[in-house]
């Protein structure tokens, strides 16, 4: 128990160290903007229809299964509105980081991991090339701007299933549908929504660059990268997920 | 005043390109593995090391061009204590060090184009693109691979990879070309091919090298000068012709 929660405190630690590394190397040049930009890509492209899938399916369970409580209160009408809300406050964010997490941060560990065991990190360093702006930095900010991005597009493909979901017992206008949603959304539910997804983002870049770039020496160490990448990033994204609706319930209180 | 001493180092005063004094390292707190490695290395000699698997060869190497920290002792390259450096003048001076790893350590996810375009690319700003394309065929002509050229490392074989890893190295025409192992796992014959080429390369670029092997044709066919590393320091220095002649145990079971 000790051990583990040592463990626990020098894995925090080394990873603040590495955050601490992280913004004092993102403001200098060279930026890696090509690099950047093909992880966007990269990133974004690996993770699409995954989280669209799971965006699609989310709307229109959540559609079905709130629909008995809500008709028997008389309620049928509040159906859209309610089922965009849960999606864009907590559903479309925590799953879509999630898959990322499963998707996106074990792949980074992976691929860093397996750089840094064939020694192709030290490779970049003789030859002068900083593999911390490279590789590091260019991957966390990549994630960062993709993983909100990918919930704006489960939150959009959430809503289309919903509609899907009504569909099936009624029929509704798409006009009508997508009104009922914009009524009963606000400036203060997209916003924190919104802020979460992009620490979201970054913590699963960072936890992913932080366990692969440290990987130890051995084949071994690189399936561990991935794997303890893919436990580390799920459990920040609840803890943040906490911190942040915590902190607007604080701040927003009606 | 670094950088004064870097211009300095430009036309080395000294006659040694590479003085090593007292170099110490240990991992962990018992596990000494350097204990006081002293060796110099003229400008243009190839000078091979020899040791077995574990004395600690390519952790030498490693900490020449600081991949590792030394524990104690001075590294003078170009006459610059590379110990004394920050990042930035660390890096002027692997500029002009090239580093052949043990592994060939080729970029898995780029092609053997791209992985010789990289450094070129980055530190010569200024080339055009008929320039890096010539730079790039010409670097893998030397080694005999310009059909690799749009092929994945993991297409290549095991000595493919190794002269890929050394087309790579001599893109950037360094002064100093540290080798790791550059024949282990070859034919004799890739090996011989590998051993000549490096021989050309000392010839033609006037490099300094270091040259790390177990293959003691290669060593004696490359190298002007071999040192032994045992249990931690150099046990003994000499031409091939003299070591060959030596009676002690330990040195013959490398020449037999
Ligand atoms: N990162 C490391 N952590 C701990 N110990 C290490 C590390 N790297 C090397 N060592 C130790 O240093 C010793 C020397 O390693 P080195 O790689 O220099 O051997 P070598 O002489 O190059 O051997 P080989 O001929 O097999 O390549 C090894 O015994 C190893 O235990
Ligand atoms: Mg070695």
């Amino acid at each position: 128990m000790t051990g583990y929660l040592k463990d626990v405190f020098t894995n925090t630690g080394n990873i603040s160290l590495f955050t601490g590394r992280f913004f004092k190397a993102v403001f200098k040049q060279p930026f890696e903007l090509k690099e950047f930009a093909k992880q966007c890509y990269l990133l974004g492209y690996k993770a699409l229809p995954l989280v669209g899938i799971t965006g699609f399916i989310m709307g229109l369970v959540l559609t079905l299964q709130s629909r008995p409580t809500l008709v028997t209160f008389g309620a049928e009408a509040w159906l859209p509105g309610m089922v965009a809300l849960s999606l864009i406050k907590e559903v479309a964010p925590i799953i879509t980081a999630l898959i990322c997490a499963g998707k996106i941060s074990s792949g980074i560990g992976a691929e860093l991991g397996s750089m840094k065991v064939t020694e192709q990190i030290d490779a970049m360093e003789v030859s002068a090339i900083n593999p911390f702006k490279y590789l590091v930095v260019t991957r966390i900010l990549a994630t960062t701007l993709m993983v909100p991005l990918l919930v704006v597009f489960a939150d959009c493909i959430g809503v289309f299933g919903g509609y899907v979901g009504m569909n099936i017992h009624s029929d509704i206008n798409v006009f009508r549908y997508l009104n009922k949603i914009l009524e009963s959304l606000t400036f203060l539910d997209i916003m924190p929504a919104t802020i979460k997804t992009i620490f979201f983002g970054f913590f699963i870049g960072m936890i992913g660059c932080y366990k692969g770039f440290t990987a130890a020496n051995g084949t071994e160490s690189v399936g561990k990268a991935a794997n303890s990448a893919v436990v580390a990033a799920s459990l920040t994204i609840f803890i943040i997920d906490m911190m942040a609706v915590q902190l607007t319930d604080i701040l927003f209180k009606p | 005043m670094i950088l004064q001493e870097l211009k300095i180092s430009d036309t080395p005063t000294n006659q040694f390109v590479i003085d090593i004094n007292g170099l110490w390292k240990l991992f962990g707190k018992d596990n000494e593995v350097l204990k006081g490695v002293t060796l110099q290395v003229k400008t243009g000699e190839n000078l091979v090391m020899l040791g077995k698997s574990g004395s600690g060869k390519s952790i030498t190497i490693k900490c020449l061009v600081g991949l590792l920290l030394a524990d104690k002792g001075s590294l003078k390259v170009f006459d610059t204590d590379i110990t004394q450096l920050d990042y930035t003048q660390l890096n002027k001076i692997r500029l002009r060090i090239g580093f052949l790893f043990q592994n060939s350590a080729l970029y898995d996810s780029m092609t053997v184009r791209q992985n010789l375009e990289f450094p070129l690319k980055r530190h010569s700003k200024k080339l055009t693109d008929t320039e890096v394309n010539s730079a790039v065929s010409e670097a893998l002509d030397s080694v005999g691979l310009l059909e690799a050229i749009d092929k994945m490392p993991s297409e290549l074989s095991g000595g493919m990879r190794k002269r890929v890893g050394l087309a790579r190295t001599l893109i950037l025409k360094p002064e100093i070309i540290l080798y790791d192992e550059p024949t282990t796992g070859l034919d004799p014959i890739t090996s011989r091919e590998i051993s000549e080429l490096i021989l050309s390369i000392q010839q033609k670029n006037k490099t300094t090298s270091i040259i790390i092997t177990h293959d003691m044709a290669c060593a004696k066919l490359t190298g002007d000068r071999i040192v032994m590393l045992r249990d931690g320091v150099i046990y003994l220095e000499g031409t091939y012709a003299e070591l060959e002649q030596n009676k002690d145990e330990w040195v013959r079971s490398f020449f037999e």
